[in-house]
């Protein structure tokens, strides 16, 4: 038999024989211990924690009588049983990983052995390691991070919304419970979650898109205005009117909170002075979401304009001088040569920023909070998107079920515009492009 | 030159306009300034400038309130998130640029899919975690939320920024001998000085103004960090101590304005290298 089919058989009958078969001692020793500790945990931790994913618990709390007396004996924690089952399946994945490496590994060493070469000491794999898999040594770090802190979580929070957890429904005191699509149903069908879901939804696209055209023409604009041939100090106007992206975007919607106060801000301050009445900025609805949308323009403008003065440099000059000889005006200039010129080059930030202004969280948390309260909805208000609803159920209403529905539809919804603009990007196609 | 009637008003209008809008640009930020230096703890004021100007505010942040400790707080949790999280990216988008190994489509697109989430959604996940291994209410959690978070939202910028500088570079070290740690660190890291100044900015402003997922994790006053203190102390004590919080407001504001305004230049690049993608 060959050496390299009696190695694979070895590695698939147990972890590092094959490798000790190969005489790569220390590598095999590292296997030998990996799978033991495998089998180990397996035995000790594995069945238990599965099986806590698919049945989150059986054992509610209950009084329960001891002698005379009656005690509160604590059941299963349905949350903390998900976490570990999660953890125990990647656990296992990462398992069965490894041990599909050491058969590769088993059956490449015999392989070369057969061929009559002698098989590397330890030290000469690690640096063929090194030498070859560079990218995957490097990688490794952010992935195992990745893996616990982002995906994990995620998959988490995505199967919170196939089940029962929201209040009242709360571990330790009762167990969750798999639900299927009982919550998406709701969110559709049960009109006090329907007419909150459709109105935050709604509010959430007309945002979207208002806020993405003001700041994107507001910014366009801004940016012809300072590069138009005879103003001067251009490198001060840029600076100066770059200044609100400077300033953390959190400082100054506290602030602007406060300047847009009814009462006592300034705003109103200055409007009452020049004998104006006051407008109730955050209080009444319609002005609240006026509100938003002047202080995001306020905040999204200088962005655009730093784009757009990057783009319009780039436009040559002999093309508006092309153009003047044709008899063209400023207005037929710009219509003709800088918009199409600006549209073409920033298409991708547009769509990126929709995606983006579907969840800016700041804009509307901290100078709105949502509200006015809209008394029809289901913990939301007014200006809240689904983002601000998303938290507020999660973090004060402890309706995480829903929460985690909210969060796939806007998931969806981002993924949507931004799989079909992503996948037109250079950098997501690039492959070798410089050689 | 010589301008006819029509362009020289075309002109003066523009300056005007430019002028209004550098009003409403800087405005927040002086009347901020200004109400932090005024008499009284009120929101209201006649004037746009104080009659008399007072330092107390400033005085009473330092004496009275944790201000100091939450400013070391926040201070370490954002410089380590800062080193930490721009190493990570570094080294993850310069292995996702120049080496083509399998499974690497699946890497980009599994980065791309996670960016799309909420990043709320994940919240209640993590700290169920950072409960079950007793990181709660530490700085360290915060720094490894931060800088494996950074690696998501900025990779794509890193990896644009890579795809661009030329191969011949590296092939020319590597025939000189060069291993691929040496090529990362002597190359390909003082070449990126641009995108780092960029990515390192973004990651050291996120974590340095991010009051909600510090807000869940950071459980005691003197562990919290200056934009949880900030937000609470507006929230809760409303506008009753307006000018104190005006006083803590522009000391927040004033490292990281600064930061921006003096590293104008890479953030025009970042952004627009960001912004076509590479």
């Amino acid at each position: 038999m060959q050496k390299k089919t009696i190695a694979v058989l070895l590695s698939i009958l147990f972890m590092g024989a094959g490798q000790l078969y190969n005489r790569q001692y220390l590598k095999g020793l590292l296997f030998l211990f990996i799978h033991a500790a495998g089998i180990y945990s397996m035995l000790q931790y594995l069945q238990d924690y599965l099986r806590g994913l698919i049945t989150l618990g059986v054992q509610p709390s209950a009084m329960v009588k001891v002698g005379k007396l009656t005690k509160m004996v604590e059941g299963d924690h349905s949350i903390f049983m998900m976490i570990n089952g999660l953890v125990a399946l990647l656990a296992l994945i990462l398992y069965l990983f490894l041990y599909g490496l050491n058969i590769r590994d088993a059956w490449l060493v015999g392989r070369s052995r057969d061929q009559g070469e002698r098989p590397h000491h330890f030290i000469e794999s690690l640096r063929e390691i090194n030498r070859k898999h560079f990218a995957y040594m490097v990688l490794a770090l952010p992935a195992v991070a990745i893996l616990f802190l982002t995906i994990l979580p995620i998959i988490f929070s995505v199967l919170l919304a196939f089940t029962n957890y929201a209040d009242p429904i709360l571990p330790p005191a009762n167990l969750v419970d798999w639900v299927g699509f009982d919550n998406f149903v709701k969110m559709v069908n049960l009109k006090v979650w329907s007419s909150t879901f459709g109105g935050v939804l709604t509010w959430t696209l007309t945002w979207a898109v208002i806020a993405t055209f003001t700041t994107y023409v507001g910014g366009v604009l801004v940016a012809v205005l300072i590069q138009q041939p005879g103003i001067r100090f251009k490198k001060l106007w840029r600076t100066v009117l770059i200044v609100p992206f400077a300033i953390p975007s959190m400082i100054s919607l506290l602030v602007m909170r406060n300047m847009f106060n009814n009462q006592f801000g300034p705003i109103n301050g200055y409007l009452r002075a020049i004998g104006l009445e006051g407008i109730p900025w955050l209080t009444d609805p319609f002005w609240a979401k006026v509100t938003v949308i002047l202080a995001n323009m306020w905040l999204g403008i200088p962005v655009t304009m730093i784009l757009a003065i990057g783009v319009l440099t780039t436009i040559p000059k002999d093309m508006y001088e092309a153009a003047e000889v044709d008899g063209a005006g400023s207005v037929q200039k710009f219509r003709m040569i800088t918009l199409p010129m600006v549209l073409f080059a920033t298409a991708p930030i547009v769509i990126m920023q929709f995606a983006g202004n579907i969840n800016s969280f700041n804009v509307i948390y901290l100078l709105t909070s949502g509200d006015p309260v809209n008394s029809n909805y289901q913990y939301a208000g007014h200006t809240d998107l689904l983002v601000t609803w998303l938290y507020k159920l999660a973090l004060n209403q402890s309706q995480y079920s829903f929460a985690s529905v909210i969060g796939i539809v806007i998931f969806l919804l981002v993924a949507s515009f931004s799989i079909w603009s992503y996948r037109r990007t250079r950098s997501y196609k690039e492959e070798d492009m410089i050689a | 030159m010589n301008r006819g009637p029509a362009a020289v008003a075309k002109l003066s209008l523009s300056y005007v306009i430019l002028i209004i809008l550098s009003c409403i640009s800087l405005f927040p930020a002086l009347w901020i300034v200004m109400s932090s230096l005024k008499v009284g703890n009120s929101l209201f004021s006649d004037t746009f400038i104080p009659k008399s100007f007072t330092f107390e505010h400033y005085i009473n942040l330092f004496q009275n309130t944790s201000y100091p400790l939450w400013f070391l707080n926040t201070l370490k949790v954002a410089a380590l998130s800062t080193v930490l999280g721009t190493f990570l990216l570094l080294l993850s988008s310069y292995a996702i640029s120049r080496y083509r190994f399998a499974g690497r489509k699946t890497t980009l697109t599994t980065l791309l899919v996670l960016q799309m989430f909420p990043g709320f959604m994940a919240m209640i996940a993590i700290y169920v975690l950072l409960n079950t291994v007793g990181l709660l209410n530490s700085h360290w959690a915060l720094v490894l939320v931060y800088s494996s978070g950074a690696i998501i939202t900025n990779v794509f910028v890193a990896k644009g920024f890579f795809d661009t500088i030329p191969r011949s570079l590296e092939d020319a070290a590597r025939i000189d001998g060069a291993s691929h740690m040496r090529l990362f660190f002597s190359i390909m890291i003082p070449l990126s000085r641009p995108m780092l100044t960029y990515a390192s900015l973004m990651i050291f402003n996120g974590s340095f103004v991010d009051f909600i997922f510090a807000d869940l994790v950071l459980r005691t006053e003197e562990q919290r960090t200056l934009a949880v203190g900030l937000y609470r102390m507006v929230s809760q004590r409303n506008s009753t101590e307006f000018t104190l919080f005006a006083a803590g407001a522009v000391l927040v504001a004033i490292p990281v304005t600064m930061l921006f305004m003096f590293l104008q230049r890479f953030l025009v690049e970042g952004l627009t290298a960001g912004a076509s993608k590479g």
